[in-house]
């Protein structure tokens, strides 16, 4: 089922993100999207070496996902491949019945953990999500035909609603929608009043917008964020939160309720969420329950 | 080694607009710039639009230089609507630059010989890339001032204006969308989607100076 049928719909879309393991035995990450997330969310994207650090590809945990019943959202950027490849592996998952994409330019990369190797950046988010509109209409992006019926897909886009460049992010969203994006899923968000006034300007394009948020799991982590994740800010005012009850934050408390509150301040401006665990998978259904969804 | 090609007639036509002081660069040992080509071009425009001056240098690259060489021309600088400059790519940053204010055009695209490689004299690079994008981006290059090259807008890795590979680099589409702005331009990104050529630079053997 593509993500877009169900915005048609008027659904608010919740869908949240894995991140495939380093090594080939998946039956732990199998566990956890079983216990905590199938039946709770709609979709599960798996990231493609999330900041560049190599691991088992997004395509085949997607189609382990997909053989469990848990409906994959294939997330793509442009660092490692070329428009042969890219265009290839995307042609693959539409054989494979996956039919959910997220499409990204990618981290650098010299930030992950093979900072030799090329960035290839052949394509970026948007001639990529250019390159499958082309798919769709039954040509490649050089223009040849392609045999038979053309694959059919939600084509997800990323965009920073907090950045400290807001009107550069919206400059890059509007060439991601004219080149065919479908819905978007944001970066995390901690200021619900910036978010708010982002989808303000951002309703103009007329395409679903799901909130982005990342569970605050300690101090540490979200002072490292402020320092080093471009389009993230967490205010003064959730560090301090974090910091008042060191037992109830190391218990993940803190942060489902912080989470838990972003989401309800934010809902009603928005057409679905996007929740990124990184490794707390099993808060989710807590953070879901708290906040009504 | 490098080469630039003068772009059609018709594009720089259209780049042209209003008053339009036009800057040649012969450039240094290591550029080919075709002078007669440029010159009988400038001749045919000068008829049809505003061509308020044409002025030819060498090294219009060094910023020193290109300061000294255009003091004498200020006034119709000044008074210029568009500032149309045939050099490399180089050049054309140097020149966007030391003008902030005017919408500066290359009338070239820029194309590598093999060769030994001149000396850059300055942080602004031209990747000789062959299909000039400064024309799209307020005259600063996304080829060599964005770490991922990108020519679509910015990526998600820009944090506080600097780049994700490097906190001391400015995220180079940030400073793009800086100048179209101050040039109430930022409609020049509002453009078709844009996908790279890579076979371009080595097209230039078929090509014949059009």
């Amino acid at each position: 089922m593509r993500l877009t049928e169900l915005f048609e719909r008027g659904e608010f879309v919740v869908t949240a993100e894995v991140g495939p393991p380093k090594g080939i035995n998946i039956d732990h990450l199998i566990e956890e999207v079983n216990t905590y997330l199938k039946g709770r969310v709609t979709a599960v994207n798996v990231t493609d070496n999330q900041s560049s650090v190599m691991r088992l590809g997004s395509l085949a945990t997607c189609k382990a996902f997909k053989d469990e019943g848990i409906p994959p959202i294939f997330q793509v950027t442009c660092r490692d491949r070329n428009r042969i490849a890219l265009q290839s592996d995307i042609l693959s998952a539409a054989m494979l019945g996956i039919d959910n994409l997220l499409l990204l330019t990618g981290d650098h990369t010299t930030l992950g953990d093979h900072p030799q190797s090329k960035p290839v950046f052949d394509l970026d988010s948007v001639s990529l999500i250019h390159a499958v509109k082309q798919l769709e209409s039954g040509v490649d992006i050089a223009g040849n035909e392609l045999v038979g019926e053309p694959p059919k897909f939600a084509k997800g886009a990323v965009v920073s609603p907090c950045s400290d460049s807001v009107d550069v992010q919206l400059a890059k969203m509007e060439a991601k929608v004219k080149a065919g994006a479908d819905y978007f899923q944001t970066q995390a968000v901690y200021e619900p009043e910036k978010f708010i006034e982002f989808m303000e300007k951002a309703k103009q394009f007329g395409v679903p917008v799901m909130l982005g948020v990342v569970i605050p799991k300690s101090v540490g982590m979200v002072k490292f964020m402020n320092a080093n994740v471009a389009g993230i800010h967490v205010p003064d005012h959730l560090i301090e939160e974090l910091k008042k009850d060191k037992e109830k934050t190391k218990a993940g408390i803190t942060g489902v309720e912080i989470t838990a509150r972003i989401i309800k301040e934010c809902k009603d401006y928005c057409d679905g969420l996007h929740i990124m665990a990184l490794g707390w998978e099993s808060k989710v259904p807590d953070i879901l329950t708290l906040a009504g969804l | 080694m490098l080469i630039t090609q003068l772009k059609s007639k018709d594009a720089i036509a259209s780049l042209a607009q209003g008053k339009t002081f036009v800057i040649n660069c012969h450039g240094c040992k290591e550029v080919y710039f075709p002078e007669h080509q440029a010159d009988e071009l400038q001749k045919e425009l000068a008829a049809e639009k505003d061509i308020t001056e044409i002025m030819t240098r060498d090294y219009i690259c060094n910023p020193d230089h290109l300061q000294l060489q255009l003091e004498k021309y200020m006034d119709k600088v000044k008074d210029a609507d568009t500032v149309l400059v045939c050099s490399c790519g180089v050049g054309v940053q140097t020149v966007a630059k030391y003008l902030e204010e005017k919408r500066v055009f290359s009338g070239c695209d820029t194309y590598p010989l093999p060769g030994f490689q001149g000396v850059t004299p300055q942080a602004l690079d031209c990747a000789q890339c062959g299909e000039c994008y400064l024309n799209y981006t307020g005259g600063v290059c996304p080829i060599t001032a964005c770490s991922k090259s990108l020519v679509n807008g910015q990526c998600g890795g820009s944090k506080n204006g600097k780049c994700e590979v490097d906190k001391d680099m400015e995220c180079g589409w940030e400073r793009i969308y800086r100048k179209l702005e101050k040039l109430n331009k930022l409609d020049t990104l509002k453009h078709p989607t844009k996908v790279r050529d890579y076979k371009k630079p080595f097209d230039f053997s078929t090509k014949d100076g059009e």
